[in-house]
């Protein structure tokens, strides 16, 4: 399958600064990340809360300037664009985010939500409004909701609102940032659900971000599992969520509740230690070892690299690779 | 099996623009000893506010009505300050937006001593130890330093945990836990769900958990109640209620549900609740029922038995098979 994006080696470091504007050293939020979306694929990005996910994502729509790497989106650099060129392809790729509340402007009517990106982009009025009700059927939102303000709508409607916005443009790419997290079970369902109808009717590639592991799950062709600003694992789905290899998955995967009572937990079951580093200071090494229940001195010393363990599926731990390399030897 | 907790034709209800209306509208439910009742439901559906009218903490200008007995004393019928004994005491709460519970002036550790010291009579020294011994407890690492800390200096996580062990710190009888994991990360979520069992096997402590995660609740509930805009409308044992559905909407909710491993489409919800200012006669649920008929509209079904524990209100269930998904 053909390639849409492609991200090399991408890095960011947010310098703090002090009240005086002195230095106070750097988070490390997104630390040489590397992957590739598939043409009309769905890419799920999973990982704790602050492990750089919308850093990430930020990063490729070029929010923030990452401090090194490359993102090609066709064959074309990304992070080399600038001026007209960069607003030309920023079209190309959308962005859906998490809160439906904050994300529409609440004194613009609903048509007008949808139609604003048409305009900022030089297209007339009422070709814009054409168009944004053609998105808003596509989202299953009815004509009679054009009129409205955002705060006539329920969490589901709004995130339809912000979909059909980020269609608009006609993208190839849509990355949404936790983009059911805040819904009701039976709404985001049906949100899941709009967003396979129109990956397929648009033929859209999709990053899908989410911390909800059987959403992204559900949702994706392949996977990749962040932590602490760096990718521990990736692959297709089948493989990663069925024969995860490094520890760090295989405890996230087993921290879900399941929905299955046979399955209880055990509960003296103790799956990490410790608490997440601060990224202001993270672990020499592999960064996962100071909650890893495998983690070894040399841990500390050498970083894993992401090496093939399966088809497609790289996992980066020392162990992992040694235990690999010990089955070759026999 | 003896019921802590015994919730009878609860009705809470709020003062507004359009007059009084009701945002829990009758519920009966028991919460049995050293057990843990999950109450599951969507946004809305009166979870918080049945919590909170069980400690008398709903806001001013509203009135609860109905029963709520505490191994058999009335709690509706006490005084202020003797509600002040009960809670925190007898009975914790860990509120949904938990953080705010802390006070950012103050260490962490500080706040948690004086509840400790506001309900039992112990030292500086031994409350201090307590809060030292509660922190470990939860899995806060390096206690002896973070009773020190204030609470911008914890985590969202470690906060939280704090939140949790002060609400644990009296060992009360029967904990009230709304979303208390919902913000958290699953890891998170996994050790602390594992401490309130622990702490149950421990003191044989109830658990009233309120969430809308129903891997939470298969995790966690030896009894499970489903509410609907304002009512119970399916209760029973955990494995009756998740496993065999009965209610229309409890099947609907599961079913929206991913699970591990699936592939199709996902079966959905239409439409949403009712508000509670615009509550329809009838079924609340009717708008959105598959099975609805004309009678649904008109009456208020009753609960209907099945199973050793299973209820649910819905007119279709009476000499019908369940709504299996
Ligand atoms: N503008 C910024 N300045 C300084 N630090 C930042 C900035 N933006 C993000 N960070 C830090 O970078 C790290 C990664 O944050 P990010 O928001 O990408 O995480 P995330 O994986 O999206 O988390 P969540 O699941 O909570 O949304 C965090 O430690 C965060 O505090
Ligand atoms: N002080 C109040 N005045 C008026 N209405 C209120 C008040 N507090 C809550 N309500 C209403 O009561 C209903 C139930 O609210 P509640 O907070 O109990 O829902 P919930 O089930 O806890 O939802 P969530 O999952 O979002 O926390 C809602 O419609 C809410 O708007
Ligand atoms: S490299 Fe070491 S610390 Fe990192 S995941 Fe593997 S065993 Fe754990
Ligand atoms: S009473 Fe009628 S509307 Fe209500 S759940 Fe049952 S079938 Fe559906
Ligand atoms: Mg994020
Ligand atoms: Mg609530």
């Amino acid at each position: 399958m053909e390639h849409i994006l492609e991200v090399t080696d991408v890095s960011k470091t947010f310098s703090l600064r002090g009240m005086f504007g002195q230095s106070k050293g750097g988070v490390s939020a997104v630390n040489g990340v590397s992957f590739t979306l598939k043409s009309k694929g769905t890419l799920g990005i999973v990982g704790e809360s602050g492990c750089g996910k919308s850093t990430l994502a930020r990063l490729i729509m070029r929010l923030i300037e990452p401090d090194q790497g490359q993102v090609r989106y066709k064959n074309e650099d990304l992070l080399k664009l600038g001026g007209s060129d960069l607003k030309k392809m920023r079209k190309r790729i959308q962005m859906v985010f998490q809160n439906p509340y904050s994300s529409l402007n609440p004194k613009l009517t609903i048509l007008d939500n949808v139609a604003f990106p048409l305009w900022a982009n030089g297209t007339g009025r009422a070709a814009a409004s054409t168009q944004a009700y053609r998105y808003l059927d596509a989202v299953g939102l009815p004509k009679s909701y054009a009129a409205k303000y955002p705060h006539h709508l329920s969490g589901g409607q709004r995130q339809r609102v912000a979909i059909a916005r980020a269609l608009v443009l006609e993208p190839d790419i849509v990355i949404a940032d936790e983009a059911v997290s805040a819904l009701d079970k039976s709404v985001q369902a049906q949100v899941l659900n709009l967003f396979q109808d129109l990956k397929k009717e648009f033929d859209l590639s999709l990053i899908f971000i989410s911390h909800d592991l059987h959403v992204v799950e559900y949702m994706s062709d392949d996977v990749m599992v962040m932590y602490l600003g760096g990718v521990v694992e990736k692959g297709p789905k089948e493989e990663v969520f069925a024969n995860p290899r490094n520890p760090y998955t295989q405890a996230l995967l087993k921290s879900v509740p399941s929905v299955d009572l046979a399955v209880r937990k055990a509960p003296e079951t103790e799956l990490l230690k410790g608490d997440l580093p601060s990224p202001l200071n993270p672990p020499s090494g592999c960064r996962f070892r100071t909650r890893c229940m495998f983690a070894e001195a040399r841990c500390a010393q050498n970083v894993p690299a992401l090496v093939e363990v399966g088809e497609g599926h790289h996992t980066a731990c020392l162990l992992v690779h040694e235990g690999m390399a010990a089955v070759q030897n026999l | 099996m003896s019921n802590l907790l015994e919730i009878d034709s609860l009705v809470t209800s709020f003062s507004t623009k359009k007059g009084m209306v009701d945002a829990v509208r009758g519920v009966t439910l028991r919460v049995k000893k050293g057990k843990t009742t999950v109450i599951l439901g969507e946004s809305g559906s009166g979870k918080s506010v049945m919590l909170r009218s069980i400690l008398r903490l709903t806001q001013r200008g509203s009135n609860v009505a109905g029963s709520v007995r505490l191994e058999g004393e009335d709690l509706l019928g006490k005084s202020p300050k003797e509600m002040v004994a009960i809670r925190g005491n007898r009975v914790a709460m860990i509120f949904q937006d938990a953080l705010s519970a802390l006070d950012p002036l103050y260490r962490v550790g500080d706040q948690l001593k004086e509840t400790i010291r506001a309900h039992h009579k112990v030292g500086r020294r031994e409350a201090k130890d307590r809060v030292i011994e509660l922190f470990r407890k939860v899995g806060i690492p390096s206690p002896e330093e973070r009773v020190h800390a204030y609470p911008h200096e914890m985590s969202g996580g470690m906060r939280q945990r704090a939140v949790i062990a002060m609400a644990l710190g009296c060992r009360p009888d029967l904990l009230l836990a709304d979303e208390p994991t919902t913000a958290l990360d699953v890891t998170i979520q996994a050790q602390i769900l594992r401490l309130f069992k622990e702490l149950q096997a421990e003191f044989g402590m109830s658990i009233v958990l309120v969430t809308h995660d129903i891997g939470v609740a298969a995790e966690m509930a030896d009894e499970v109640a489903v509410m609907y805009a304002g009512k119970i409308v399916e209760y029973g044992s955990a494995e009756e209620v998740l496993t065999r559905p009965m209610h229309p909407y409890t099947a609907g909710l599961i079913a929206a549900t991913p699970q591990s491993k699936q592939t199709g489409r996902l079966s959905t919800i239409p439409g949403q609740p009712p508000l509670i200012t615009e509550m329809p006669p009838g079924c609340a649920f009717a708008q959105r029922c598959p099975y609805a008929e004309s009678r649904c509209t008109e009456s208020v079904p009753d609960y209907v038995s099945a199973g050793r524990s299973q209820q649910a209100a819905c007119f279709q269930l009476a000499g019908r098979e369940r709504y299996a998904q």
